[in-house]
């Protein structure tokens, strides 16, 4: 069972915005699946090593990187070549 | 009180290219966001592929500090949000690291060898690097130049005692990452350290993102400081994430949200797993530090002060077996006690030192050609020529023009002459006995003859000169 | 030779996000063949919006590795096809840019999350497209559409330039509406890349051959169960019976972990997307972020505002799996669960070379007719497994119920793509005649 305090911590974790009339019907929700996956408590056996692929890299050539105005092209907003973000305090 | 410091170490390693992309990795002096693409930027579809070389100079750490490098090993995802961090996670390894158990020899504070237990080491990529817009702006700014650079964090036990401790080993474990070649600590910002410090009993206190050695020690040094107070206030040590201010040399409460980090790490889907134990046996380490300084007391019969020196970077390892064939004790001192602090005095390298021209000058002062003091003004003149990027003149031709060549006895006679007609008093005092008066008369001298003439010839002929009433 | 295709189809059924009234082809293998790319491919001067308001003007400064191959064989990219907001839905229903219609019947969906392309492709406006499958998004809408699709061996087609949605599960595969058309593209895009570290170099080189005589087809009991339409079902087992008519052989197989399958699907599909879609921040693409909040706050704010809901609801999900005191709960025990059904594959795989079931338990929902999010769940049951199992599978139309298509999916062991491909084609070509 998850509560409605739950839901708005794993949005907050989630960095993700949730309205406080959406936070009821998220917990239903949220609920009911996470009643199904108990299902996943009867799963016998241990988590085996990695098998298949393994090794893969590649040599330490350089190769071409995008023009600055490329890099930048898709950001919302620049500023003398740099990206704009949100302040961090 | 016991101080007990752990310390959590970030190295750029000096590959060509990024960790998971071809970007180049030489990107100080460059235009923001120009060594980028879609995979360090984090555009959305791009996948990572993993740089050998990396993995590679892990491994040879791995091996310096004689760890043990598990079977498996595996990136994951570490995700949390920041500007600087282009997919919202830092891909980097976590319950299976790339190596495990290692130690490095440290001296203590009694001077005493002692072993730091190395925890564990992994590979994981430098996010972006933010600017602070100055005058309260309220945004960021934000180069991803930097993001994908490969770091190797290196984890210690909390085996250090004292923050001076802490800065042997940080110096010594540097020491060891340019000897592999996996390094290079002349890069701003190419070392940043996470402090873990507590005095024993109390709380534990993480100091983040300290960006010199020197900044390590003082930070350190705060720390015990304001913890030390702290108890003998009767107060707590309370346990948190605290800000070095490099420039304050204070640490400052990170007291934030972010600090109650869950991670949720899982395996990177994009990567797949590592299986490179095997490779450690073929790596052929270089002569590391200990054994290179042992080799130079042994071989050179030089002091263990000078061979620690000489042997505390390889480049002035190496500049030192360049010039040490003239005689390598002169060398030695040359080169630990005056070229080292000429060096510093300039904020020099020993990279910009031609060892030709340091061969010479140590030849003249081997056939005493010059004297120390000559030579010490040789050496400066030609360090100022590098310095300013001009060709560096040979030893000899400075001598000539500037007519240091050491005088013969013969030719200060006249002076010695004038100097003791010109000083009654002092001769009068030698003669009772006072020995400060040769010194003087010596000096007097030596200011005539600008340093030409050895001290100790000097003391000879001017104390031959009175006895015999050469006047 | 080069030149450009005029491309300004009726798109009725809102099958495309973008068009490209010009599209420019060259020389090659699919030379003017007009071919549409899911929204979620990146496409170097196309836009790319994974139907999102979040990418609803990025613009790729690059090329899938799928999409250059595309081009390197002369087709003309004549537009982006509408999904599933991010891929994450089984009706087309999430798009931000509103819901494709199913061309059989436009009252009902065209299942998802590929439904732009399959709705496309069955409505003729193009021959072929490309879709994305993570747990079902091919071969669901192919079924309800009544096409092919095919979803590849895990790691048979680059990744490259697919925004991801879950990275251990998904693959591109090929849409259209015969089975020799879908051997065609998957022979274009199977080829290796050198950025995908999960990809193995085997190319698809295959022309497909109806001869399947002495063929034996696994039919497990679990495909043919509880939450199945009776109606589908039987038309499944009639294909199952034209294989045998061809020479086939069936054997009853099992697969015991398919009771967890689609519990730990979801698991791992949503942890994965929680991380991948953690990068929509609108700091380096997507709308720009509102730079004077502090950043958690801006960052909240805008995927609050430009995320859909079931985007939303499953980033929550996957963070929740993952998180502290849960993740051994539910992410450790799904990979436990995954390994297991991958072995039941290869347990049933020592025995049979091909397992035959219904693509979807039912055919196509009405629009909105599926409002709670875990019985839209339920419903990927059956094409999940193969994902988990990084199988490939192919969804072959196999008759109607109610009028609507059903699909008729067979799965094969993995990297086994060309026989999964040949049985699709043998009962196409039988049934054709």
């Amino acid at each position: 069972m998850v509560t409605e305090s739950d839901i708005e911590h794993i949005a907050e974790l989630a960095d993700i915005g949730i309205s406080r009339d959406e936070v009821p019907e998220f917990t239903t929700q949220f609920n009911a699946i996470l009643d199904y996956f108990e299902v996943l408590d009867t799963v016998q056996g241990e988590s085996a090593p990695a098998a298949g692929i393994i090794n893969v890299f590649r040599e330490d050539e350089p190769r071409p990187c995008l023009p600055q105005e490329a890099a930048l092209a898709n950001a919302g907003s620049t500023e003398d070549g740099f990206i704009k973000a949100p302040r961090v305090m | 009180m016991k101080t007990i410091v752990g310390l959590e170490i970030h190295v750029q390693l000096a590959t060509t290219t990024k960790l998971f992309c071809g970007c180049s990795t030489d990107y100080r002096d460059d235009e923001p966001n120009t060594h980028c693409c879609p995979i360090c930027l984090g555009l959305p579809g791009a996948l990572p592929r993993l740089n050998r070389k990396a993995v590679e100079y892990g491994l040879r750490v791995a091996k310096a500090l004689d760890m043990e490098v598990p079977e498996d090993s595996e990136f994951a995802r570490k995700n949390y949000f920041y500007p600087d961090l282009p997919k919202a996670y830092q891909v980097t390894q976590y319950d299976k690291p790339l190596a495990v158990a290692g130690t490095v020899e440290i001296e203590d504070d009694e001077g005493h060898e002692k072993i730091v237990r190395i925890t564990r080491v992994h590979l994981e990529e430098d996010p972006g690097r933010l600017v602070h817009v100055a005058g309260g702006s309220k945004y960021s700014l934000v180069d991803y130049n930097r993001s994908g650079i490969p770091l190797l964090e290196i984890v210690t036990e909390p085996d250090m005692r004292s923050p001076q401790e802490a800065r042997r080993f940080l110096n010594k474990l540097r020491t060891i990452l340019e000897y592999l070649g996996v390094f290079d600590g002349d890069r701003e910002g190419s070392l940043r350290v996470d402090a873990n410090i507590s005095l024993e009993g109390s709380q534990r206190v993480e100091v983040k993102n300290i960006s010199s050695y020197k900044g390590v020690e003082k930070a350190l040094t705060f720390e015990v400081t304001r913890q030390k107070n702290l108890l003998r206030r009767g107060q707590t040590v309370t346990r948190e994430t605290r800000h070095f201010m490099e420039g304050r040399g204070i640490t400052t409460s990170a007291r934030s949200k972010e600090e109650e980090h869950d991670y949720r790490y899982f395996p990177e889907p994009d990567l797949r797993p590592l299986r490179v134990a095997e490779w450690v046996a073929a790596i052929d380490l270089p002569e590391l530090p200990v054994a290179r300084k042992n080799r130079f007391m042994q071989q050179y019969g030089i002091s263990l002060n000078h061979a620690r020196t000489l042997t505390g970077d390889p480049k002035l390892a190496d500049f030192y077996e360049e010039v040490a064939g003239v005689d390598p004790v002169l060398a030695a001192t040359w080169v630990s006690d005056t070229l080292l602090g000429e060096l510093n005095y300039r904020d020099m390298s020993i990279a910009a030192v031609p060892p030709g021209r340091i061969a010479e000058l140590l030849g003249l002062l081997r056939s005493e050609t010059i004297t120390d003091k000559a030579g010490v003004q040789v050496l400066r003149e030609m360090l100022d020529a590098c310095a300013a990027g001009k060709p560096c003149e040979m030893p000899a031709a400075i001598v000539k023009r500037e007519g240091l060549g050491k005088a013969t006895g013969g030719e200060f006679t006249p002076i010695v002459q004038a100097v003791i007609a010109a000083n009654p008093q002092a001769v009068e005092d030698y003669r009772i006995g006072k020995k400060g008066a040769l010194n003087f008369l010596v000096g007097q001298v030596m200011k005539e003859t600008r340093g030409r003439a050895d001290p100790r010839e000097l003391g000879r002929i001017v104390s031959g000169c009175i006895e015999t009433g050469g006047v | 030779m080069a030149g450009t295709l005029k491309f300004s189809p009726d798109d009725r059924y809102n099958a495309f996000i973008t068009t490209c009234r010009e599209a420019p082809f060259g020389d090659g293998a699919l030379g003017g063949t007009a071919i549409a790319v899911k929204d979620n491919i990146s496409t170097a001067g196309i836009r790319t919006t994974c139907a999102s308001r979040i990418l609803e003007s990025y613009v790729p400064p690059y090329d899938a590795h799928v999409v250059g191959l595309l081009r390197r064989e002369g087709a003309a990219i004549v537009g982006k096809t509408n999904m599933d907001e991010f891929g994450m839905g089984t009706t087309t229903e999430t798009s931000a840019f509103g819901p494709t219609r199913n061309p059989v019947d436009p009252e009902r969906v065209p299942g998802g999350s590929s439904g732009g392309s399959a709705a496309a492709v069955a409505a003729g406006l193009v021959p072929m497209a490309l879709g994305t499958d993570t747990g079902g998004s091919i071969r669901c809408p192919a079924a309800f559409c009544g096409i092919v699709g095919l979803k590849p061996t895990y790691g048979r087609v680059s990744r490259y330039g697919l925004i991801a949605y879950a990275n251990s599960l998904e693959q591109i595969g090929p849409m259209a509406r015969t089975v020799e058309d879908v051997s065609r593209l998957m022979s274009v895009i199977a080829k290796y890349d050198f950025h995908d570290s999960t990809m193995l170099d085997r190319p698809y080189d295959h022309r497909p051959t109806a001869d399947i005589a002495g063929l034996r087809v696994g039919v497990p009991e679990e495909y043919f169960g509880e939450g199945v339409d009776p109606r589908v079902a039987e038309t499944v087992r009639d294909a199952i019976g034209v294989l045998e008519g061809l020479g086939a052989s069936t054997v009853p197989v099992s697969i015991p972990g398919m009771r967890h399958a689609l519990a730990a699907y979801y698991v791992i599909c949503t942890s994965e997307a929680s991380s991948n879609l953690a990068r929509f921040d609108g700091v380096r693409y997507g709308p720009a972020v509102d730079t004077r909040k502090t950043w958690h706050e801006a960052y909240q704010d805008l995927r609050q505002e430009l995320f859909g809901k079931e985007v939303r609801r499953r980033i929550m999900l996957g963070t929740f799996a993952l998180s502290a005191g849960y993740a051994g709960r539910y992410y450790a025990k799904a990979q436990v669960a995954r390994r297991n059904i991958k072995e039941d594959f290869e347990r049933a795989f020592r025995e049979v070379d091909i397992i035959a079931g219904p693509t979807m338990p039912t055919v196509a929902f009405r629009l909105g007719e599926k409002t709670d999010p875990l019985s839209m769940y339920l419903s990927d049951i059956l094409t999940v497994p193969a994902n988990l199992a990084g199988v490939p599978a192919i969804s072959v139309p196999c008759g109607r119920v109610d009028g609507l298509p059903v699909g008729f999916q067979l799965m094969g062991r993995q990297f086994e793509d060309e026989r999964v491909v040949d049985a699709a084609f043998a009962y196409e070509q039988e049934v054709r005649r």
